[in-house]
């Protein structure tokens, strides 16, 4: 992608029918560390690449609960992200007091889909610059769904946004098929395997980098961080010494 | 000469007006000790001289360390802790950690005055440990007048139960207690009990079942319990 006539703002269409401010956002997406997503029958998870940007830093937040029921991970414009997930949590709320029930994880994506279009069909207006991946259990069961800058949402049984995350996808191939019966603890750590793939030569994932968070039948949206991921790393870590004898 | 022509006032009637409020009945009550606090309501809901349900309860968990109880007008006291409960949710997102007691305690207050001109026709007793883990229980009128105290009675049997407890926990009119002692779990769970099988007796809008709360630093327990029927 180059600079070129028809990117200078998200109302310009060029010739080969593209919206360049759009798929410019998208890059935005690629630029932040990997997250991955998967589910089984009961529950689904998301496990993500904490960053920081110097020593002095903490960990940037990837994961973040909207509601009991549902929750999220970015890669992208944490900002944006921030706004996004404000927005969600209130439409969660407003659908627990107007119909009395949970807002089911479809309507929540297309929603904030809805949101992000008007920002590539307004003058004057930037696409959100977050990608994100929604978790969700409602009546139809667990859901994984991606969200795009471009309003463009899908629904996944496993996927992976952010950067190297093609080695993540490429993992999660692989390996769907088995996710469907698999219990929580083993689809964290199938997770977090796919997760380590897209980390650079010589990196690892420890305590401090390393966020999970999952929801499901049985369980309510929850985040591990810090020293409760540590059962988890072991267990990834002790898959490792088996495959290898 | 026309002037001498007057007319009878036109009655300005108020025989058949529309009413916002309704009183559905119902009593709470809460006891602080030195590391805990129980908060207590009946379930009956009533109208008048009828029952709309023996099964409608007033106390509501807003966290793992806050209860609130509500008596009066029960559609009010429904949405009022539903505005509290969003509100408790909102803070926990932002603050990333549960709303205190204290804290609590003033966001109710405030919510209540916001409606000064149009009342939640609600009494609400909100009960849960302060910053140094002692019990507390808060007291208010429907437009948010607050007071912090150690127990109180609210809702239809209050002119009942309330002098019950001013002499069983405050010790009021006994020349050799000592009024700042404050109770132990066990006798706090019984002189509730007793205020409400009291006034379950006296008061036709109590009875039907009773659910005590109690918090203390392991969280929020509840039990139920029958009342008289009749």
């Amino acid at each position: 992608m180059f600079r070129n006539q028809y990117d200078n703002d998200a109302t310009t269409w060029s010739p080969h029918g593209r919206i360049f401010q759009v798929e410019y956002a998208s890059e935005a997406v690629k630029q932040g560390s990997a997250v991955v997503g998967l589910k089984s029958k009961d529950n689904v998870v998301l496990v993500a690449v904490k960053r920081s940007p110097n020593e002095l830093a903490s960990y940037q937040k990837k994961i973040v609960r909207i509601d009991d029921h549902m929750g999220i991970a970015m890669a992208g414009l944490t900002s944006d992200a921030r706004v996004l997930s404000n927005y969600l949590r209130s439409e969660a709320m407003r659908s627990k007091m107007v119909y009395g029930r949970a807002l089911p994880v479809g309507r929540a994506v297309t929603s904030i889909g809805d949101k992000a279009q008007t920002n590539t069909q307004e003058y004057g207006r930037r696409p959100y610059g977050v990608g994100l991946l929604v978790i969700g259990h409602d009546d139809t069961g667990p859901h994984l769904y991606e969200f795009n800058p471009s309003g463009v949402v899908s629904e996944y049984y496993a996927y992976s946004i952010g950067a190297r995350s093609q080695s993540a996808r490429t993992n999660l191939e692989r390996n769907f098929e088995k996710f469907e019966d698999m219990p929580l603890k083993e689809l964290i750590v199938q997770g977090l395997r796919a997760l380590r793939d897209t980390l650079q030569q010589g990196k690892l994932l420890d305590t401090l980098n390393t966020s999970i968070g999952f929801v499901g039948k049985d369980a309510k949206m929850t985040i591990l961080d810090g020293e409760d991921t540590q059962a988890y790393l072991d267990l990834l870590d002790e898959g490792e010494a088996m495959e290898t004898e | 000469m026309l002037s001498s022509i007057t007319q009878a006032p036109v009655e300005a009637h108020s025989h058949n007006r529309w009413e916002p409020y309704v009183d559905n009945g119902g009593t709470s009550l809460a006891i602080a000790g030195a590391d805990f606090v129980i908060i207590a309501a009946d379930t009956r809901q009533s109208d008048g001289y009828s029952i709309n349900t023996r099964y409608d309860p007033k106390a509501f968990e807003l966290s793992n360390k806050t209860v609130i109880a509500t008596t009066g007008y029960a559609a009010d006291a429904k949405r009022l802790v539903e505005v509290m409960e969003q509100k408790a949710q909102s803070y926990f997102h932002k603050h990333e950690r549960v709303m205190s007691t204290p804290a609590m305690a003033q966001l109710l207050s405030n919510t209540l005055y916001y409606k000064r001109f149009f009342p939640y026709y609600v009494f609400p007793i909100l009960a849960g440990l302060d910053s140094q883990g002692k019990g507390a229980v808060f007291t208010y009128d429907p437009v948010g007048n607050m007071e912090r105290t150690v127990y109180v009675a609210c809702g239809s049997a209050s002119a009942l139960v309330q002098p019950f407890l001013d002499n069983q926990v405050g010790f009021a009119n006994q020349r050799a207690a000592d009024p700042n002692r404050l109770l132990d779990r066990e006798t706090a769970r019984k002189i509730a009990i007793d205020a409400f099988t009291g006034a379950t007796e006296r008061d036709i809008y109590t009875g039907d079942w009773l659910e005590i709360f109690t918090i203390d630093q392991t969280g929020v327990h509840r039990e139920k319990r029958e009342l008289k029927r009749d």
